[in-house]
């Protein structure tokens, strides 16, 4: 278990920190790669023509005028000259330099320009991620080859969502999900850990193992009531710095033949209007915050429909859009909305169906590792994965597969 | 001597307004918090009142304060008719758009099962229990609604008004024999309790299960469910008035129940 | 191999005009191009009708490109430019009237710059710059050349063993220069001491490395000698240019500039040598700059910059006057008129009509331009001999 870090206090006179972004306008082609970084890719424009490949992106070859596709490439390089900027107009730079960047001679071929990692010096052998900023766009990090994601460096920590010593609210904690969450949480350092109790309250939930960890609070908290949303965040005494919205609610069933229209209402009203509850509930006060985060635990289903699960994948789908729509509305205040998709878990909702399924425990690390790497889409599992797979290779494809 | 109609309403009006009779409200608030009942996971759930805010002197509505509502008909304090269960489906006008209005007044008794209940929160008002009471207090007088006093309104907002545990909720409820006692012997109007449902919380584990539901309903008689101020009431002489919503169809209805008493009685 | 460019005979350069710069300017770009049309008139006896060519560049006349301009401006010219190149925009307007002037496609083409800076103009017009900038400079927190700059100077220094004194000298002499310019912004002494130990704006560039963004306007006109004389205007004529844009862009990192592709043919063509320069008037946002002209331009060979700096006073009575106007490092840097600004004090030179001090018995000034840092490098290169008509 990671050392607690104490909870930030604040001098309740000073005046707000105005939180900024970094410039955020982006060409079609470079959001082209953002999304790509999005999912934790290295690409680059490749030619399909000659084979160059080419940074910053373009809409042409510059070697042969050929088309360029996206494609996943070495991501090794050498730094060529570095600079710590001390001055810039920029808003959101101003709050933090001094600034490391540099130029790196990509191994692949091009030159870029990057964030710096503070140990490289010129020559130095690197290894670049595309990261996303605060902006949510792709940014290119060199970091020093095979160390990994060091979140001292203060410059990383801008891209990144920590967790220790932060306040997190896991918006349904009874869950197999929720306490899997709960307990990744606190072993990742958390400050406190709000967890959602969806009603009605049980005697002996008091005495659950995880729940009972000091650093747990439970708070009622049904994310299709507003009032109980307002009440539980009202007793967050202090800033709340992640949502992890891990309510769902999962019922076989089909369309015409086996629906359930109450199941179907309810699981609409927990995973897309609830998503906008909290979100609206919680946008403001995550965006006060220097790391805020909202993390949604969401079905791969949502990306097609699932003839056997129709209400939830119909429920999950409109979460997801809902969430796309969360995530640029927020952006600009420099929160990061991640989603994290699964397949089916090994849970009580998921008793019929045959593995491989997602142990809870797998899907809160991973989780945790999503914010620690900033990373904004993850799919655990490989049901998850295969399906994401598929449905980027050949939507209509794997949609009519799906619902076979 | 025997009052006229008219003699006898503006009696019981004078009696309201010179305070001799008291108006006592029965009813919980109805809130997004007030618990519901829980069944079983592979039954359909009872969804719990909620309430959005249509406008509120806003941008939505500048001069005027509304909200869209929604529930189950078995929310709240609430009303059950016979259709509620499937013992009195068939009975004529069983659903509450058709409970003929002399229905909706009638005069009720009292029984206090508090100190019992306190003692053992499974407790079960059994035939005996209430051959006893009544050599205490008197036969139950036919036509009256049966209001089980068990100071159970006075756990709502803490976690033992449902007190759900790991082997489901323990409240007091009748048993099979009780309730035939109460329905055929003495011709109740229905049973009123302070709990979340008519039955006991482990009302399903017994030999007839959920016999409150089963016998009052497959009988033609009613249930009240989540009344409170019940220990205002003396044990003879109130008048309840209870009105459920006109509801096409419905099984039940959340409403507002109130009791007429006489003052000194209390 | 490229063709022989043509000789310049049959054009004149004259009439030089600056509108004096002011550090932050309400005024927009089209009223600072108004007040040097003024200043033309003024000096050229013109109205609106004499003008039918019109050469124009701006960073900050948007909407409105030389179209826009023309009408604003009440000018009906038979050809008409626009050009984009920043730092380099003097040498390529040069380039182009004076081919325009020669071919008959036009008789005076007036060639003008303006750019206003509003507060905060600067930080608005660089989100809409360029496309490579957009997508991967600024949001690396560079709001601005500065950290570009920086990273090329980084490189340069390591590779080239030059040191800030190095640069230093040449911000001191260029400040020393300035000192007889009245229009100049930033005419305080100063010391190489004070250079060292100015403050980091993103290493190792520092503050007096920089150029201070202003508003302003240059002009000049390029036309025949014979209409340069009926005029009554002190001309000059060219002697040879050059102009290449994107040059090797295999070069990791930028360590020379477009110069050094065609600078054989550009001596050839003047058939002088660069010791026989009287005036050295080059694009200098950053010292860096410079010292790459000096070795691109043929002053020196590549890499021995410093040795050169070192050996070289570019004061205005020095062994190679440099940016004898204090140069945008001090009289400051009008957006697209910074690349008109050394051609507009190369010509005064020659013509004998400096803002300043004369540079003694100026004959040949050569004037280069460097413009647009497009992604990691400038893109854009031009230069000019120009030789006073006499």
């Amino acid at each position: 278990m990671s050392e607690r870090a104490s909870r930030e206090k604040r001098d309740p006179l000073a005046r707000k920190k105005a939180r900024h972004t970094p410039p955020s306008a982006r060409s079609r082609a470079m959001h082209a790669m953002s999304a790509r970084a999005a999912m934790g890719r290295f690409v680059l424009q490749v030619c399909t023509s000659c084979g160059t490949a080419t940074y910053p992106p373009r809409d042409a070859c510059p070697a042969c005028w050929g088309e360029l596709a996206w494609q996943d490439i070495e991501n090794g390089g050498q730094l060529l000259s570095h600079t710590i900027i001390h001055a810039t107009t920029d808003l959101y730079f101003r709050d933090h330099l001094p600034w490391r960047t540099g130029t790196v001679a990509l191994d692949a071929g091009p030159i870029a320009l990057v964030h710096l990692h503070r140990d490289l010096a010129p020559d130095d052998r690197v290894e670049v991620r595309i990261l996303l900023d605060r902006s949510g766009n792709a940014a290119l990090f060199a970091f020093p080859p095979d160390r990994g994601f060091d979140m001292t460096d203060p410059q990383l920590r801008e891209f990144i969502v920590p967790v220790q010593g932060k306040t997190v609210l896991v918006s349904d904690a009874r869950s197999a999900i929720g306490l899997a969450m709960v307990k990744a949480l606190h072993d990742a350092g958390a400050g406190l850990i709000m967890a959602g109790m969806l009603p009605p309250t049980r005697i002996a939930d008091a005495d659950h193992p995880i729940l009972r960890l000091p650093d747990v609070q439970m708070v009622p908290l049904d994310i299709t009531d507003q009032v109980s949303l307002s009440e539980a965040l009202s007793k967050i005494g202090g800033p709340l710095d992640i949502v992890i919205n891990t309510a769902r609610h999962v019922r076989s069933g089909g369309v015409s033949g086996g629906a359930n229209i109450v199941e179907q209402r309810r699981a609409f009203e927990v995973a897309a209007i609830g998503l906008t509850r909290l979100a609206q509930s919680c946008g403001p006060m995550l965006a006060g915050r220097s790391h805020g985060a909202f993390v949604d635990i969401i079905s791969s289903d949502a990306l097609t429909g699932s003839a056997d699960h129709a209400g939830f994948a119909a429920a999950e789908a409109a979460r997801l859009s809902l969430l796309q729509a969360f995530r640029h509305e927020i952006r600009e205040a420099g929160v990061r909305v991640l989603s994290i998709f699964t397949g089916p878990v090994e849970d009580e909702h998921h008793q019929s169906i045959p593995p491989p399924k997602v142990a809870p425990a797998r899907l809160a690390s991973a989780t945790i590792e999503a914010l620690q790497k900033g990373r904004e889409q993850t799919c655990v599992g490989d049901v998850a994965d295969d399906a994401m797979t598929r449905w980027l290779a050949d939507p209509a494809l794997y949609a009519r597969e799906k619902n076979l | 001597m025997t009052l006229t109609p008219n003699q006898t309403l503006s009696t019981m009006i004078a009696g309201i307004a010179d305070g001799a009779i008291r108006a006592i409200d029965l009813t919980n608030i109805l809130s997004s918090d007030f618990p519901v009942i829980v069944l079983p996971s592979e039954f359909g759930q009872c969804e719990p009142f909620r309430m959005e805010t249509v406008s509120r002197y806003d941008a939505n509505g500048p001069a005027w304060y509304w909200n869209n509502i929604s529930m189950n008909e078995h929310t709240g304090t609430h009303f059950d008719a016979p259709a509620h269960w499937v013992t009195g489906r068939d009975i004529p006008n069983g659903t509450v758009d058709a409970v003929p209005p002399e229905d909706f007044i009638h005069p009720a008794v009292v029984i206090d099962i508090a100190p019992q209940a306190a003692a053992d929160e499974d407790f079960i008002v059994t035939r005996a229990f209430l051959e006893e009471w009544e050599t205490r207090n008197g036969p139950i007088p036919p036509r009256h609604w049966v209001l089980l006093r068990s100071d159970w309104s006075k756990r709502v907002g803490t976690l033992s008004y449902l007190n759900l545990k790991d082997d489901g909720a323990h409240s007091p409820g009748p048993d099979a024999d009780a309730m035939r006692f109460l329905v055929h012997d003495r011709n109740c109007i229905g049973l009123g309790v302070e709990t979340v449902g008519t039955d006991a919380g482990q009302s399903s584990l017994f030999d007839e299960p959920l016999p409150a539901h089963s016998i009052l309903h497959g009988n033609g008689r009613y249930g009240l469910q989540c009344l409170t101020n019940l220990d205002q009431l003396p044990v003879f002489g109130s008048i309840i008035i209870a009105m459920p919503l006109k509801i096409k169809g419905g099984s039940g209805s959340p409403l507002r129940v109130m009791a007429l008493a006489p003052t000194d009685a209390a | 191999m490229s063709r022989r460019p043509s000789s310049y005979d049959g054009v004149a350069v004259c009439a030089p005009v600056t509108v004096p710069y002011v550090r932050f300017s309400p005024e927009s770009a089209h009223w600072w191009a108004g007040r040097a049309l003024q200043q033309l008139a003024q000096v050229a006896g013109l109205q609106p009708a004499d003008i039918d060519g019109f050469c124009f560049s701006s960073f900050s006349s948007g909407p409105d490109s030389a179209v826009g301009m023309i009408q604003h401006l009440g000018l009906t010219p038979r050809w008409l430019d626009h050009i984009p190149t920043g730092g380099a925009s003097g040498v390529m307007a040069l380039r182009r009237a004076a081919r325009a002037v020669q071919c008959g496609d036009a008789d005076l083409v007036v060639c003008l710059a303006a750019d206003t800076n509003q507060i905060d103009s600067f930080r608005h017009s660089l989100a809409g710059f360029s496309r490579f900038s957009r997508d991967a400079v600024y949001p690396y927190g560079y709001g601005g050349p500065n950290a570009t700059f920086a990273l090329i100077t980084d490189a340069y220094m390591r590779r080239f063993g030059i040191t800030r004194a190095d640069f230093g000298k040449l911000c001191v002499a260029q400040r020393a220069n300035a000192g007889s310019n009245p229009l100049a912004l930033q005419r305080k002494p100063l010391t190489l001491d004070a250079y060292l130990a100015a403050r980091p704006i993103a290493d190792p560039v520092h503050l007096f490395d920089c150029v201070m963004p202003c508003a302003g306007a240059e002009a000049f006109i390029v036309t025949t000698p014979e209409i340069a004389a009926e005029r009554g205007l002190a001309a000059a004529t060219i002697m040879a240019t050059i102009e290449r844009h994107n040059a090797f862009p295999q070069d990791p990192v930028q360590y020379r500039g477009g110069w050094a592709m065609d600078i054989d043919g550009f001596w050839d063509a003047a058939r002088i040598a660069p010791t026989d320069v009287d005036t050295l008037q080059v694009y200098d946002d950053y010292p860096v700059i410079v010292a790459m002209q000096l070795e691109d331009l043929g002053f020196c060979p590549k890499g021995e910059a410093a040795q050169f700096i070192r050996e070289t006073s570019f004061d205005i009575d020095g062994d190679l006057p440099l940016n004898t106007n204090g140069g945008q490092l001090s009289a400051g840097q009008a957006g697209a008129a910074g690349g008109f600004q050394n051609m507009t004090e190369g010509l005064r030179q020659i013509i004998a009509q400096p803002l300043g001090a004369q540079v003694p018995d100026a004959e040949i000034s050569l004037v280069s331009g460097f413009g647009l840092v497009n992604y990691d490098r400038g893109v854009c290169t031009g230069a000019a001999l120009l030789k006073a008509l006499r």
